[in-house]
């Protein structure tokens, strides 16, 4: 291992150029990869804060008892998909209504607006199915007048999320793909400068594995060093972009390593693909 | 043909060898042969008559079409792809052209051969010094490939061909690109490794040579075997 580690580290050394064009052109296709993923993140972001208002509303008829109201607020709350449920008093959606829609504040009057139960859902269960059965059972109470979720809003919204997600899954993918060709071409191109190398190595009786091990590391470290490279550009763009256009979201530290990891594993098998074709070629 | 190295002695032996590539047909037709423990062989011929070929079969780089090829009590029959690394480690070669790592020193490239058999670090430097000293060119060591002659390139090529102590060191051509002084100076280090107990097979052009030594000469022609001196009476014995 020490060998390989050492042979692959000497190539740097020995084709720095060439080692160069291998960092910048993996670079520059994971930046395109980084810059999609920024554009992913956000969409998913911004989809997300807006499903953080999915809410389901009922209504209470007048006169219900306070206890048969604070009974069905308990079952709710332990419904699985409910986040958090509370009893609204018409005195607070007054208040609310008055700070929600405050240039109208003087045409309501507390005697319009009953009191209501509000439900927030957890993630996961905002999709439009779940959210019409919770609105069902809520229903099922007869002191309950009307039940509100914005139905028709709740349904463009999953298909926003729809289109984006499958867009993004194609786009993505797309990305990828065309990422693992450009560094696995590049990294065929050092592989083919060294097959006279390689031919020796053969010749004095290496096995593949030994000779496919300072390729794969190779492969990795350029990946990796790529992967960070394109995770500054993308982290400089990003800046720009927040500093001169609108408030972006950046990666996490978990989702950054996981960019240089991906990197330096689309080196490690572009190598082995590569040195793989290459000594069953020879 | 008769056969003279039945038994325990043979370290190459070619039975009823046939090779024929897709694109350019027969390169060799009914080849057999065989050469012993110690024995120096040159093989010769004209240009494509299938020396090279020959060769290659012996090292594994190419299969037979039919016929066996038995090295080191290796059968090409039961050859594996992965088993060719571990035949060739058995075998010294060496090439017209010396193959060496042109960005790597002469010590490097003796020592790289070891390296590749996974021999111990501390092992390496001693022998590798041992080999040159061998083949003298023991000042060297720290010199690139580029800096020296052509005759000294291909003892470096020599030394590294020695690094396993193999059986039979196999020469392709290896006087093909020297002046007449380094050929000889090449030969006589081939003669020295022979005497030590190596078997030598020499592919060459140069007749002069041939005809100078006293060693057995197998002459390919149209890949066919039409002459075989039998065993030299120089086996082992550095003459």
């Amino acid at each position: 291992m020490t060998v390989a580690l050492r042979e692959a580290v000497n190539a740097f050394r020995r084709a720095p150029m060439l080692s160069a064009l291998s960092v910048t052109t993996i670079a520059f296709s994971l930046f395109a990869f980084g810059l999609f993923g920024l554009v992913a993140l956000n969409i998913r972001d911004a989809l997300g804060r807006i499903e953080d208002r999915v809410e389901i509303r009922a209504f209470l008829a007048d006169r219900t008892p306070v206890e048969a109201a604070a009974a069905a607020l308990g079952d709710i709350q332990a419904f699985p998909e409910v986040a958090s449920a509370s009893l609204v008093t018409p005195a607070q959606a007054l208040d609310r209504a008055r700070q929600e829609l405050g240039e109208f504040s003087d045409v309501f009057d507390a005697a319009i607006l009953p009191a209501s139960i509000d439900v927030k859902l957890k993630p996961g269960s905002r999709d439009p199915a779940s959210v019409r059965t919770v609105a069902q059972r809520i229903r099922t109470y007869d002191f309950i007048e009307d039940v509100r979720f914005g139905e028709e809003w709740i349904e463009k919204l999953y298909q926003i999320r729809n289109v984006a997600t499958l867009a993004g899954t194609v786009l993505g993918l797309t990305f990828a793909i065309v990422a693992v060709i450009i560094i696995g071409s590049t990294i065929r191109m050092a592989v083919l400068a060294r097959s006279r190398e390689i031919a020796i190595m053969r010749v004095v009786g290496a096995t593949d594995g030994f000779i496919r091990r300072p390729f794969l590391i190779e492969g990795a470290i350029k990946g990796a060093l790529g992967g960070v490279a394109a995770l500054l550009l993308t982290w400089a763009t990003n800046e720009v972009i927040v500093r001169y256009v609108f408030a972006a979201a950046f990666f996490n530290l978990r989702l950054s390593l996981l960019g240089i990891l991906a990197g330096a594993l689309i080196g490690l098998v572009g190598s082995a693909f590569s040195v793989g074709r290459h000594l069953k070629h020879v | 043909m008769s056969n003279p190295h039945d038994g325990g002695g043979t370290v190459i032996r070619f039975t009823r060898v046939r090779k024929e590539y897709a694109r350019t047909g027969v390169a060799l037709d009914d080849i057999s042969l065989a050469i012993g423990k110690g024995e120096f062989v040159f093989l010769t011929g004209p240009s494509g008559a299938g020396k090279s070929t020959i060769l290659k079969l012996v090292f594994a780089e190419e299969r037979p079409t039919a016929g066996e090829v038995k090295v080191a009590s290796v059968s090409s029959a039961a050859l594996r792809a992965r088993d060719v690394a571990r035949l060739r480690r058995k075998l010294g070669i060496v090439f017209q052209d010396f193959r060496l790592l042109e960005d790597r020193t002469v010590e490097a490239n003796v020592g790289f051969a070891l390296e590749v058999t996974g021999a111990p670090r501390a092992s390496i430097a001693p022998r590798v010094s041992r080999l040159l000293t061998q083949v003298g060119l023991a000042s060297k060591g720290s010199s690139l490939p580029r800096e020296l002659s052509g005759g000294e390139q291909q003892r470096v090529a020599i030394a590294r061909a020695l690094v396993n102590d193999p059986l039979v060191l196999i020469a392709d051509e290896p006087t093909g690109n020297l002046d007449e002084r380094a050929t000889r100076g090449v030969f006589e280090l081939l003669r020295d490794i022979n005497a030590a107990g190596t078997a030598v097979m020499m592919a060459t052009h140069d007749l002069d040579l041939v005809k100078r030594s006293d060693c057995r000469t197998i002459e390919i022609n149209h890949g066919r075997l039409v002459y075989d001196s039998g065993e030299g009476p120089s086996r082992g014995d550095g003459q």
